[in-house]
């Protein structure tokens, strides 16, 4: 194999999720929060990748394609979740979005 | 050998700059005010993973995160910013409080655990790769495997994409009678 081995693959890996974890945790806008989940999805995604390559098994790349799958169909019902927030003219907020909060 | 070793220069010179490319990027997105401009550097973010794919001989599926994710998802996004106007804004709120103290502190914790753990646990078992047949990430070798080994991760895939379906046209159908709360600012 040319180039860096896996272990750098995992390391750039790592640190899109932590990435991605932080700015699910520290922004409030609902639309960065989504961007930042597809952060940590392609984290998960290139340890895959890198795996796959590793052990030379086609396997860890289709499971990088169910996880695009499940990415996109999260996408499509955070957005509409979003803009139904938005025709009810509430905040864009998920500190102030607190109704269902037991 | 010449010639071996400048290929590898090659490489790595390319997966550098993929990698920093690609770790920009990414502090980009979580660090804009403007979800615009995050949505922007996700598609940069998006394109150097395909080319680290691409390094990793998954020709098909940079192929599909190129055209699925910084294609199709990525218009989803900047359809529904663009939809939304200033309304998408999201300032940076003051000071730091001791909950962005605490989730920066944690999610380099978890960077560190996971780069110490990768360092120590592994040793050298990870510098020797299989050797792979040229058919390795082709588009013949991936059907061949979602229809034969993975045909329910293939099933179940396309369940998940129907209910998300179904669940886009619900959340976006104008005929529920619920209340629009107008009050509720």
């Amino acid at each position: 194999m040319k180039g860096p081995d896996v272990t750098w693959y995992l390391c750039v890996s790592a640190f899109l999720f932590c990435t991605g974890a932080l700015g699910v945790l520290i922004r409030r806008s609902p639309l960065i929060v989504l961007l930042s989940l597809e952060i940590m999805l392609n984290g998960a995604n290139l340890a895959l990748i890198a795996f796959s390559r590793h052990y030379g098994q086609g396997d860890g790349q289709i499971f990088a394609l169910a996880v695009m799958a499940v990415a996109a169909s999260e996408v499509v019902v955070g957005l509409g979740l979003i803009v139904a927030i938005a025709r009810r003219r509430l905040d864009l907020d998920v500190d102030k979005l607190s109704t269902l909060r037991g | 050998m010449i010639v071996a070793s400048a290929a590898n220069v090659l490489v790595w010179m390319v997966w550098v700059a993929a990698a920093f490319a690609c770790l920009g990027t990414g502090v980009a997105v979580v660090s804009f005010s403007n979800p615009f401009y995050s949505a922007l550097s996700l598609i940069g973010n998006l394109a150097s993973l395909a080319v680290m794919y691409l390094l990793l001989s998954a020709e098909f599926v940079a192929a599909a995160q190129v055209l699925v994710y910084a294609g199709a998802v990525m218009v989803m996004f900047l359809f529904v910013i663009a939809y939304l106007g200033g309304r998408a804004d999201a300032p940076w709120h003051g000071a730091p409080n001791w909950q962005t103290v605490g989730a920066v502190a944690a999610s380099a914790a978890i960077f560190v655990e996971v780069v110490v753990v990768i360092g120590l646990k592994t040793g050298g078992r990870l510098s020797n790769s299989a050797d792979i047949e040229s058919s390795f990430g082709r588009p013949y070798e991936i059907g061949r495997l979602f229809l034969t080994d993975q045909l329910l991760t293939f099933e179940i895939t396309s369940i998940v994409l129907l209910v998300a379906a179904v669940g886009g046209v619900i959340l976006g159908s104008h005929s529920r009678d619920a209340p629009i709360a107008e009050t509720e600012q």
